[in-house]
């Protein structure tokens, strides 16, 4: 495998790991905060534990967010200086905000949060947590807002050579990022919501501390149903911009290859990308046309049509992206969306009438929906990031000039093996550590005790 | 001024908040498994840096941050040139972070061991690679005319940047004990105290033999100041000894402190204008001026930094304030 290639590898593996962790941590630091705002306000000392007991989870949690998140801080340079010194004039400046204002008063509040039971006011301990709880979801912003650059380049000029920022308004106005933050914040939402329900599905099916793990699927239950049909609702929005600012994405994630008005849309297909084809298709006729311009009538471009388009505007080059994994992330997840939905209408309808346990296989699919969330964001941005291709900077700069010319297949093949052998193993620990505690459920005393103070522990065993 | 200049003066003025902060974190990972013989007397040592570790590193990452936002060809360059250095550098701190987080969860003693260990590792590595990173600044990596490092790995070791490495985890661990002197109660004081005296002297020889070995290796000494500056460090380093062994562990702490803040600027000083020096041939060393974001986005920069470091620097300073007094045994909440 060449440098390029590992160093895609690299990217991928690096920011989806991260982002395991991001959206749990959108979404469950409000759910916290929340929470202690509860027992702030009424007194009621099950609101602390609930505080305690997915605050604990919060934390494993967002310790793996952190570290993962330093490797991505750094790898632009690492792996991609090509790239950093074309747009480092822009894409520093979200990076360098992201740190100044959200990193600092993520890690410092959160410190004292976790330390600050007994130091601070109940009012200023919970301030505490709604400070990291926002601060991270305007991490969140920022982030997105450097990557809505790369998807669709605003407010730059191209001079020395690179893209030099000259309307910082319009980088954060990006009419790409406001489609995409409240995306990606709303899933963080539903991925941290679903967590909370399928807890305490599990719980409840074992009838472990029954007041306590209804409250929590109710708070749960309201934050999930609410986010997912808001993400719902925003992705289609995102389709029909998408349409108009990528139509090579739109056309790649719906395996179109000839443009058609109106536009069918496929369930299902069997891509061939070099014949340029779908050996087998199941279509819903016009139903595309309507998603992209709410009418059963209306063109939509094909990948053929916009690979000739490109050509005409970039030089003769390959535009179309890999069509079988952006096809296939994308249904997968309209389909985990679907499920979200329904799933959480029908815990509604059987909360509402006090019927949600004596239904066991609800309880057991809500436990079993929550990887559906993390399933869905991982294809999102699948779509995202692939559908991109062959872009780097959409329209500037392609993946190939991005990359570091002077570091060797050798070096990214060290580093590539270091991180996913580092990660593999965290996994694990992660997965036991989150077991354990979520399966524990709230216990009266502090779980940890130190060991006995007269005992020595031996320096070298 | 030239905004490019304020920016290399405000990234210094990052790396000199990373170095005092973490550096004492650093050397309180590095000495828990040795200092804290029972798991309550460790556990008593990592929450003496535990609500402050976080926010320290994020120093490091806004230096960065701030490095690709206001000279993104010096990001490019230093990230993508010392790759396998900031590889082990990452791997470090990946696994001290969750330790910190991970080591109180499990009653396993081998559990616990395997933590504190890593701890330790996790902050050995980075504490000792920081000084061979800036020691390879001043001194010059191999660079080309296109701004691309040409180096491989072990160009970056040499004896000089090794006894910058040695010099730095010296001034670390120190930093770290003197400030358990301020922080613990009872006999970990004494520990750190007898940790503190013996580090102390090692780290005067290594700091002495880093800056003469620098009259040879770089450049540095013709710059006018900079000489001063680190020669300065060695006298402070010096005092804070001196008021070590008559147990004025607060003025000690802070003597080190400056001993820390002086030698990086020196090598700052040094470097100024430029960021990345080229041992192939001097004019291909990158200067600031080369390696800067176009004067729209500095000013940007420095809009932004105006409003938010300020604001940071009070609610990082109410931190310590609120967690002022010594670690309690007594309520160890984690
Ligand atoms: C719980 C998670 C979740 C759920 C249920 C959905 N999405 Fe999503 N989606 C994401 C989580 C996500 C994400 C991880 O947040 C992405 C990746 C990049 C982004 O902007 O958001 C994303 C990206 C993304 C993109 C690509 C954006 C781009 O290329 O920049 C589109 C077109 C949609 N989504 C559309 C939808 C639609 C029509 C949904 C209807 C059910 C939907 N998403 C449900
Ligand atoms: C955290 C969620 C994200 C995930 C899961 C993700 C996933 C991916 C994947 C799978 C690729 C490989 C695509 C390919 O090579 O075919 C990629 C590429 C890339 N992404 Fe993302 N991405 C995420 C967020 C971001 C963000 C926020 C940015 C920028 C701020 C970004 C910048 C890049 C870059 C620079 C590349 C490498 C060049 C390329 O292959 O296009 N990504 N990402
Ligand atoms: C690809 C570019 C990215 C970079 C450079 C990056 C960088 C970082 C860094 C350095 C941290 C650790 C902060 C600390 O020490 O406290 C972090 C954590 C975090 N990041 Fe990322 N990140 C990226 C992608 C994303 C994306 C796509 C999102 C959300 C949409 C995101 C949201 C967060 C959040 C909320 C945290 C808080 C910690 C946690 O989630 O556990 N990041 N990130």
């Amino acid at each position: 495998m060449g440098e390029l290639l590992l160093a895609r590898w690299q990217f991928g593996i690096t920011s989806a790991y991260h982002f395991l962790f991001v959206p749990l941590t959108l979404g469950l630091s409000i759910l916290v905060a929340i929470m202690e705002t509860l027992y702030v306000r009424t007194g009621n000392e099950t609101y602390k534990r609930m505080t305690q007991f997915w605050g604990k989870l919060f934390l494993i949690n967002f310790a793996m967010g952190v570290v993962t998140g330093i490797v991505m801080e750094f790898q632009f340079g690492m792996n991609w200086s090509g790239y950093s010194r074309f747009v480092g004039d822009i894409f520093g400046v979200p990076l360098a905000i992201e740190a100044l204002a959200a990193f600092f008063i993520e890690s410092t509040f959160l410190g004292i949060w976790i330390f600050g039971w007994d130091k601070l006011s109940k009012t200023l301990h919970a301030a505490c947590i709604w400070l990291v709880a926002v601060a991270t979801n305007l991490s969140a912003f920022w982030i997105l807002v450097a990557n809505s650059f790369m998807q669709n380049p605003t407010g730059y000029v191209l001079r020395n050579n690179r893209a030099e920022m000259v309307d910082f308004g319009a980088l954060i106005t990006n009419p790409y990022v406001w489609h995409q933050f409240p995306h990606t914040v709303l899933a963080g939402f539903a991925t941290g919501a679903f967590f909370v329900m399928g807890i305490s599905a599990w719980h409840l099916l074992r009838k472990n501390h029954t007041d306590f793990f209804q409250r929590s699927l109710r708070l749960g239950l309201a934050m999930g149903l609410i986010s997912v049909l808001l993400v719902s609702g925003v992705g289609h929005l995102q389709t029909q911009y998408l349409a108009k600012t990528q139509p090579m994405k739109i056309a790649a994630a719906e395996a179109l290859w000839e443009t058609a008005d109106p536009a069918p849309f496929t369930v299902v297909a069997a891509i061939d990308q070099e014949r340029q084809t779908n050996r087998f298709e199941i279509q819903i006729p016009g139903l595309l046309s309507f998603l992209t311009h709410n009418s059963f009538k209306g063109e939509v471009k094909g990948l053929k049509d916009v690979q000739a388009e490109q050509e005409a505007k970039y030089g003769p080059g390959n535009y179309i992206p890999p069509v079988t994994p952006v096809f296939w992330s994308f249904r997968i997840m309209v389909a985990a969306g679907l499920w979200l939905i329904l799933i959480s209408l029908l815990t509604l309808y059987l909360v509402r009438a006090g019927r949600l346990e004596q239904r066991p296989w609800v309880l057991k699919a809500l436990v079993w929906t929550i990887p559906i969330p993390y399933v869905a964001n991982l294809s999102g941005w699948i779509v995202a990031e692939i559908g991109r291709q062959p872009w780097i900077v959409y329209g500037l700069q392609r993946v190939e000039e991005g990359v570091s010319p002077g570091v060797s297949a050798g070096a990214v093949l060290t580093t590539l093996l270091g991180f996913t052998l580092i990660y593999g193993a965290l996994a694990v620990v992660d997965v036991y550590l989150l077991r354990k505690y979520a399966t524990q459920g709230p216990v009266e005393a502090p779980p940890v005790k130190p060991q006995e103070t007269a005992k020595e522990v031996s320096l070298w065993t | 001024m030239d905004l490019s200049v304020l920016w290399f003066i405000l990234v210094t003025v990052l790396f000199i908040g990373f170095f005092f902060l973490e550096g004492f974190d650093y050397g309180v990972g590095i000495l828990t498994p040795i200092l804290g013989k029972t798991d309550t007397e460790r556990r008593v040592l990592i929450n003496s840096i535990g609500p402050f570790w976080d926010g320290n590193e994020v120093w490091m990452l806004t230096a960065g941050g701030a490095i690709f936002a206001a000279f993104p060809h010096w990001y490019a360059t230093l990230f993508s040139g010392f790759y396998l250095a900031l590889f082990l550098m990452l791997a470090a701190l990946i696994l001290r972070g969750v330790a910190f987080e991970f080591r109180s969860k499990d009653n396993n003693p081998a559990w616990r061991n395997m933590w504190d260990w890593l701890i330790f590792a996790g902050s050995l590595v980075p504490a000792l690679l920081w000084g061979v990173a800036m020691a390879n600044l001043i001194r010059g990596v191999p660079i080309n005319g296109e701004m691309e490092y040409v180096g491989t790995f072990w160009s970056l070791l040499s004896p000089y940047t090794l006894v910058g490495g040695i010099a730095g985890l010296l001034l670390f661990i120190l930093h770290g004990a003197l400030f358990l002197t301020l922080k613990v109660e009872g006999e970990l004081v004494n520990r750190a105290r007898q940790v503190a005296l013996r580090v102390g002297a090692l780290a005067v020889l290594a700091l002495v033999l880093l800056v003469a070995l620098s009259y040879s290796q770089t450049d540095l000494f013709t710059r006018a100041g900079a000489g001063v500056a680190y020669w300065g460090a060695v006298v402070v380093l010096l005092l804070a000894n001196w008021k070590l062994r008559g147990g004025k562990y607060g003025w000690a702490f802070g003597l080190n402190g400056l001993a820390i803040v002086l030698s990086t600027v020196a090598v700052f000083w040094g470097l100024f204008p430029r960021v990345m020096v080229s041992s192939l041939n001097p004019q291909w060393s990158i200067t600031l001026y080369q390696a800067s974001s176009s004067p729209y986005t500095l000013k940007v920069m420095t809009i932004v930094a105006a409003v938010l470091v300020p604001v940071v620097l009070l609610y990082q300073g109410w931190t310590y304030w609120i967690f002022r007094q010594r670690v309690n045994p007594k309520h160890l909440e984690y």
